[in-house]
Parts: structure tokens; sequence; C-alpha cells
């Protein structure tokens, strides 16, 4: 046996521990993170710290779990779409039974732990979002319909809800509303991804609405969510959760949003390849931005509460 | 066939035992600190018991 089999031997199924972190998407988990403590703490009820901040733990240990369990479903497609390629299965970093068997397990510890440590309503939401991303939408929307993405951005609106649930124990409207912000942001969000990751969708075969309807489709589409969006989101500002400084910069970023949104729709494909779809990109990279600063909005309007500011007069 | 004495798989499988043991060892802390949270804020820690307990059971008005 040579140096370089030795080589290949091991590398197999000895991923390092990085590579198992990899499984749970770092990235997503950092918006889960990021999303869940905002629908905590603008909660009209307050939370022990050390409470709230395990609990937004364990729903982020729930959220990389679910990433686990799409990793293995997904390696077969993984491996043929550009983006994914270098994910710890298809890379062969770590086998797809030891993803499983991580997902599996990890999803249990975060509900049972979420459930002890805040409350049980808490937990069977997370665990409907576990089951909803992983079978929902990865083993039956993803490669079924076009709509894969609009019903599956389900599974990432319900961490501040999560959240919200923690502080209170129940859904309220507010609750809702911070759900319906990111469920109606996902689909202009992932859209414009797939218009500039021109081929990718297509050849590992995920009925993408740019695949299955065309571009043309998928530009009214980002268009129409983005109006809806920014109704959404203008509104929830007049909510007990918004306040003066939430709706100014709601108004700033939905302006900036509708206008990207239409410049998307006012293109054709000549014009995207010319400049290396730019106006796309730069649409994508806003809404990543757009979120951030929106949940970071309702996180300051709960601060300037806290000291006797922010909020609309009673 | 020999490994050398420092092959990528030893650093690679130190790197994950320390991490598994960094892991275990913030889940001890989480528990201890949940436990002391709920502890000391009073949270309800007695229930039936087979033994009759009157101070669990409603006032009557």
């Amino acid at each position: 046996m040579s140096d370089a089999s030795i080589d290949t031997v091991v590398q197999r199924g000895e991923g390092s521990f990085g590579d198992y972190f990899a499984l749970m998407k770092p990235r997503v988990m950092s918006l889960v993170v990021f999303t869940a403590m905002v629908g905590l703490l603008v909660a009209p009820v307050s939370v022990h710290p050390f409470v709230g901040f395990c609990s937004v733990l364990f729903i982020a240990i729930g959220a990389g779990a679910s990433g686990a369990l799409n990793m293995w479903w997904d390696a077969d497609i993984d491996v043929i779409m550009r983006r994914t390629s270098s994910r710890p299965i298809p890379a062969g970093k770590v086998a797809p039974d030891e993803a499983l068997a991580l997902g599996v397990a990890l999803s249990g510890f975060a509900v049972v732990m979420l459930g002890l440590a805040a409350n049980w309503a808490a937990a069977g939401l997370l665990a409907f979002t576990i089951f909803f991303y992983a079978v929902v939408y990865t083993m039956w929307l993803k490669r079924s319909t076009p709509q894969n993405i609009v019903i599956g951005g389900a599974a990432g609106a319900f961490p501040p809800m999560i959240g919200w649930v923690v502080a209170t124990g129940s859904v309220s409207i507010e609750a809702i509303l911070m759900f319906a912000l990111i469920f109606v942001w996902t689909p202009p969000h992932f859209w414009a991804l797939a218009l500039f990751m021109k081929s990718d969708y297509d050849n590992a075969g995920v009925p993408m609405l740019t695949v299955t309807h065309g571009r043309r489709t998928t530009r009214r589409h980002i268009w129409a969510y983005t109006l809806l969006l920014a109704a959404l989101a203008i509104g929830m500002g007049m909510t007990s959760i918004g306040g003066p400084f939430y709706l100014a910069v709601a108004v700033v970023l939905n302006a900036m949003f509708v206008l990207g949104a239409w410049k998307i729709l006012r293109r054709d494909e000549a014009d995207a390849e010319t400049d290396g779809y730019a106006v796309e990109k730069s649409f994508f990279r806003l809404s990543l931005i757009y979120l951030f600063l929106h949940f970071g909005a309702l996180w300051v309007e709960a601060i300037l509460r806290s000291f006797g500011y922010g909020g609309w007069p009673a | 066939m020999n490994f050398p004495r420092q092959h990528d798989l030893h650093k690679r499988r130190m790197g994950r035992n320390f991490g598994v043991g960094i892991v275990l060892l913030g889940f001890v802390v989480i528990v201890f600190g949940l436990t002391v949270v709920k502890v000391t804020r009073g949270e309800p820690m007695q229930a039936f018991d087979h033994v009759s307990r009157p101070e669990l059971t409603e006032p009557v008005n």
C-alpha cells in the first residue's frame, strides 16, 4: 500500500471537527440565532438572561441539525452544483450515515433541552420546524415543485416565533408578523440567487422557477413578492413591537428593495449577460442586509422601550 | 506499512477529540447553570409523592 492510498483511505469518514460543524450550515445558523434572539427580546415578557441564552443556543442547534439532515438527503445533487460541491459529504470528508446520525441525535437533543430550559410549546414548535425543513422541504417539495422555496421558506421563518414563544409561552400577532416577514422575504432572495447561479439548479434537476417557468416569469415573481414584503415590513412598524425608529429603517430599506426589484423586472437576459448579472447580485446582497437590519431595528425599538422611549404613545 | 509519526490523520483526530471535549464541558456548564437559575427562582419543586402535602393544595375560599 502506497502513502497515496493510505491518504485516500483515511480521508473518507475522518473529517475534522470543523467538517462536522460545517454540516450544520453555520451561516444559516447565524441568521437563526439573530432572528430567534430578536423574537425573544422584543417579547413583552422578560426571560432570565441565562435561560434566554440557552434557549437561543438550542434553537440554533435544532436548525443546525436540520441542516445536517438536509445535507445527508441532498448529497447526490450537492455534488453536481458548483455552489454546494465543497460541502463535507460531496467532498468526501464526512460519510452520509454520520451526517444522518448527527442530524437525528442533535434534533432530539435540541428539542428536549429547549423543552426543559424554556417551555414545551417552544420545543414543539422547534420539532415542527426541523420536520418541516428536513421532510416537507428537503425530501418532498424541493425536487417536486417550483414553489419549493415559497413553502419551504416557512422553515427559516419559524425561529423568531420560537424565540417569542420561549418568552411568552404562546403565539400572538407580533410573532406571526415576524414569521411572515421572513416567509415573504425568502422567495425574492432565492430567486435572485437562481437568476445568476444560471445552470446550477438546472443541472441538478431541481425545479426552480427559473427552470420550470423561465427567467421572465421569475423576474415578475420577484417584483410581486417584493411589493407584498414592503407592505408587510412597513405595516409591522405600526404594531406593538414597531415604533418610529423601526418605521424609518423599514421605509428606507423597502424603498431600496423595491427599486432593486423594479430594475430586475425591467431587464432581460441580454442586459443581465452584458454586465454579468450585476443588478441581480446586488439585489441578493441587499436582501441579506435587509433582513438583518429589519430585525436589528426591532431590537433597537425594544431597547429604547426599556428606557422609556421607543414604540408608539399609548 | 508505517504511518509517519505525525500523520495528518492524527492531527484531525486530535482536533476532533478536543472539540468534542469542549462541547461536553459546555453541556455540563449549561445544565449546571440552568439548574441554578431554576432552583434560585423558586419554581415549583414539590409534587404528589404518596404522602399528603397540605401546602400543595389550593386554599378553598
